[in-house]
């Protein structure tokens, strides 16, 4: 198969390639609705698109066989997704008249395209021809560059609906995407350094090392996987606020909160071209699960145990580990971990959502701009620090040069943020104290009318 | 690209480097002239970028002298970059500024300096 | 199977470089053009799109991924914006007024372009990539800009990090009501 593709016309390959890229993804869309549906439903205690078309045969009737009398088929919420397709597809569609028409066509496309174009460099698997465009040596800066673009789609469908709610949505989107691709970036920037390599294949075989690249024995049995080094943590957790900012999604969906802006910047899209957005949201979502899992959870690896190192250090259970380690992601098995980890982090979108509620302007752009930003550039400086003390001398002093950098670069932290609060006005917190305890009745101070006075 | 003249790239660089300036001098909205502005640098760049990667074939068989040839266009590139990008920085600041001040941003009508 | 043409053999690649090139011509026509404000910068967008993609076929894929990042992620952006903050604040700044004397700018313009051109583009012609084989591996990869940068460019760029913080702060300032 793979010599039959090798042959073909370098066009072909290149169309071969983007059609792979795209399927997955599209096939994933519907279960990753039904099941952000089914989630939500269950944790905001709503029975309807949890269970809704679950199929009663009657039990008397004769036009129902036999065999399916009185039989009860769950379909586990299925018929919620299938009906809001259906609604979707039948629905008017309606084109106001005052618009931008040919960006107000093009901006759904626009939308679309770098929430499928994102995962080209992103590796499924330990093979070649697993990676969906080409495994290039500036991945992640491609990734950079696409996601980026997902700005246009937004502003553009804002802009032309020449509508002030679209407009603010599509005002708002900018302004948050710009702030926290900043971010977002400098996370990426730090496993880059870390990992000495743009290529998502070269990050991945290194997370697949020895943890903190250190060669002694309970380290050598755990994989280096980014998320378990401590600069890794610190640039995951930003990666993973900037990822659900980037898509748009609770707690960030400002651009589109619907009791400020009607639905932001798609108030004027209806019927089809308002699916693209949610579709091109979703894929979006995959995509950015994709990137985290290759970036900081090991790429396609299931555990971070390093089998194949077990079966040198005990031989005794050799063919076991071979097996295991067969198992964890050295074979076609790997595609399949990959999509596992993905619709886990976004089970984890999920929860976010059902979880938090959604952020002030202004609580939002501090986040980004005053947390967020310099949180990952500490954590760059704290991973420079580890690589010169690392090169300079072994790794335990690098390990030990980043716990004394970090506490050094925190106590800093809290002496500017003192004298950054020094002059501000100190708004106390609010308590608010429930109690349960029923209205006590008020008593009212009769006082008796002052007696009429008789002249 | 094998199989392209030199020509075709200067060519397209000086297109849209004309087309920058004529759209400086007949444009007056501000904004309109900073992306004209911007089209000339992407012009210089292109032309940067090309020379360095034309240059390669004339260079002797010297190594360093070639990794500095190879180099020089695209660090130019790379900083002619930076500067637009804080260019833009700056300079978008100041139109928001003039348009806060004035509620105009027409640059016919910014003739407060005129001697 | 290939034509000459004018001395310059016609290939597949010329073919795709006149495609890409042609587009980014009209876009750069597009962007003095057009008078919404809105499609002039789609148009750079696009130009500069296309831009990156001309970059890769000079082998300067380094450069053409940080002109997607920073000119349409950036850049244009920024632009889209601001256009967008005076459209909800006043549209009407952002229509211009028609002007007999524009066509005398258009006019001078293209006796810049013809010029220029008939001085420095037929010595150039002769001159093509076909006939060079050096070792292209390390010209524009992230290792090569690199190395280069934080070795002889070093001044440079430490200079250029100053002015971009000068922009912020510059920035910031310009944008802040009471300072």
């Amino acid at each position: 198969m793979a010599d039959f593709v090798q042959h073909l016309h370098p066009v072909l390959q290149a169309l071969i390639r983007a059609v792979l890229l795209v399927i997955p993804s599209l096939l994933l869309l519907p279960i990753i609705i039904w099941w952000e549906r089914r989630l939500l439903s269950w944790m905001q205690d709503r029975i309807g698109p949890n269970r809704v078309g679950n199929i009663t045969f009657s039990r008397t009737s004769k036009l129902v066989p036999s065999f399916l009398q009185g039989k009860k088929f769950r379909l586990f919420g299925l018929m919620q997704p299938m009906a809001d397709f259906g609604k979707l597809l039948f629905k008017e569609d309606i084109t106001p008249t005052a618009i931008d028409k040919l960006i107000y066509l093009t901006a759904p496309a626009l939308a679309l395209f770098p929430s499928f174009a994102i995962g080209g460099t992103i590796p499924w698997g330990p093979y070649r021809f697993l990676t969906p465009v080409g495994d290039v040596n500036i991945g992640v800066l491609y990734i950079m560059a696409i996601s980026s673009l997902g700005v246009y789609g937004i502003v553009l469908a804002g802009y032309s609906a020449n509508n002030k709610f679209s407009l603010m949505g599509g005002l708002r989107s900018s302004a948050q995407l710009i702030s926290y691709e900043l971010a977002m970036g400098m996370s990426l920037a730090c496993i880059v350094m870390a990992t000495g390599s743009l290529k998502p294949t070269e990050i991945v075989t290194a997370e697949h090392g020895p943890l903190w690249g250190l060669d002694v024995a309970p380290f050598n049995l755990i994989e280096n996987w980014n998320i378990l080094t401590p600069y890794g943590l610190v640039a995951c957790i930003v990666f993973l606020i900037c990822m659900v900012a980037e898509t748009n999604r609770a707690p960030f969906d400002l651009p589109e909160a619907e009791n400020e802006l009607v639905a932001g910047y798609h108030t004027e899209y209806s019927s089809m071209k308002f699916a693209v957005f949610f579709m091109g949201e979703y894929a979006a979502m995959f995509a950015y699960g994709l990137i985290l899992c290759t970036i900081f959870v090991g790429g396609w690896h299931l555990v971070p145990i390093r089998f194949a190192y077990m079966s040198h250090a005990f031989p005794a259970f050799g063919d076991i580990w071979n097996v295991l380690d067969t198992l964890n992601g050295s074979s076609i098995l790997a595609p399949v971990w990959m999509v596992l980890k993905g619709l886990l982090i976004i089970t984890s979108y999920i929860w976010i959502r059902a979880t938090l509620p959604r952020l002030r302007y202004d609580q939002l752009m501090s986040l980004g701009w005053k947390s967020l930003l310099p949180l990952a550039t500490v954590n760059l400086v704290v991973v420079a620090i580890w690589i010169v003390a690392t090169k300079v001398s072994s790794p335990w002093i690098g390990w030990a040069a980043v716990a004394v950098s970090a506490v050094i670069l925190y106590v800093l932290y809290q002496a500017i943020n003192r004298l950054n609060t020094h002059d501000r006005v100190d708004l106390a917190s609010r308590e608010i104290v429930m109690v349960d305890e029923p209205p006590q009745r008020r008593e009212l101070d009769l006082v008796d009318p002052a007696p009429a006075t008789t002249v | 690209m094998n199989g392209v003249p030199l020509a075709a790239y200067i060519g397209l660089g000086m297109f849209m480097f004309t087309t920058g300036v004529v759209g400086v001098v007949i444009r007056r909205n501000p904004i309109v002239i900073f992306m004209c502005i911007e089209l000339m640098l992407n012009s210089v760049n292109l032309t940067f970028l090309t020379f360095a990667r034309y240059q390669m074939a004339s260079m002797p068989d010297d190594r360093l002298a070639m990794q500095n040839s190879m180099m020089a266009g695209q660090m130019m590139v790379i900083f002619v970059m930076a500067v637009a990008a804080a260019e833009v920085a700056v300079g978008l600041g100041i139109i928001m500024a003039i348009y806060r001040l004035r509620d105009n941003v027409d640059i016919d009508e910014l003739n407060l300096l005129r001697g | 199977m290939n034509q000459t043409i004018g001395g310059v053999t016609v290939t597949p690649e010329l073919l795709l470089f006149g495609a890409v090139a042609g587009a980014a011509a009209l876009c750069a026509v597009g962007v003095v053009a057009f008078n919404n404000a809105i499609r002039s910068a789609l148009c750079l967008v696009v130009n500069f799109f296309l831009l990156a993609f001309l970059y890769f076929t000079l082998n300067a894929e380094m450069l053409g991924i940080t002109q997607v990042v920073v000119y349409t992620g950036a850049i244009m952006v920024l632009f889209l914006f601001v256009i967008m903050l005076l459209n909800l604040g006043a549209p009407q700044l952002l229509v211009e007024k028609r002007d007999p004397k524009k066509y005398i700018g258009v006019l001078l313009g293209a006796g810049m372009f013809v010029l220029l051109g008939s001085q420095l583009l037929p010595s150039l012609v002769k001159i093509n990539a076909a006939t060079l084989t050096p070792n292209l591996a390390t010209f524009g990869g992230p290792e090569a800009i690199g190395r280069s940068l934080f070795t002889s460019y070093v001044y440079p760029f430490e200079a250029v990090s100053i002015l971009l913080l000068i922009g912020i702060v510059g920035s910031i300032l310009l944008a802040k009501r009471r300072v």
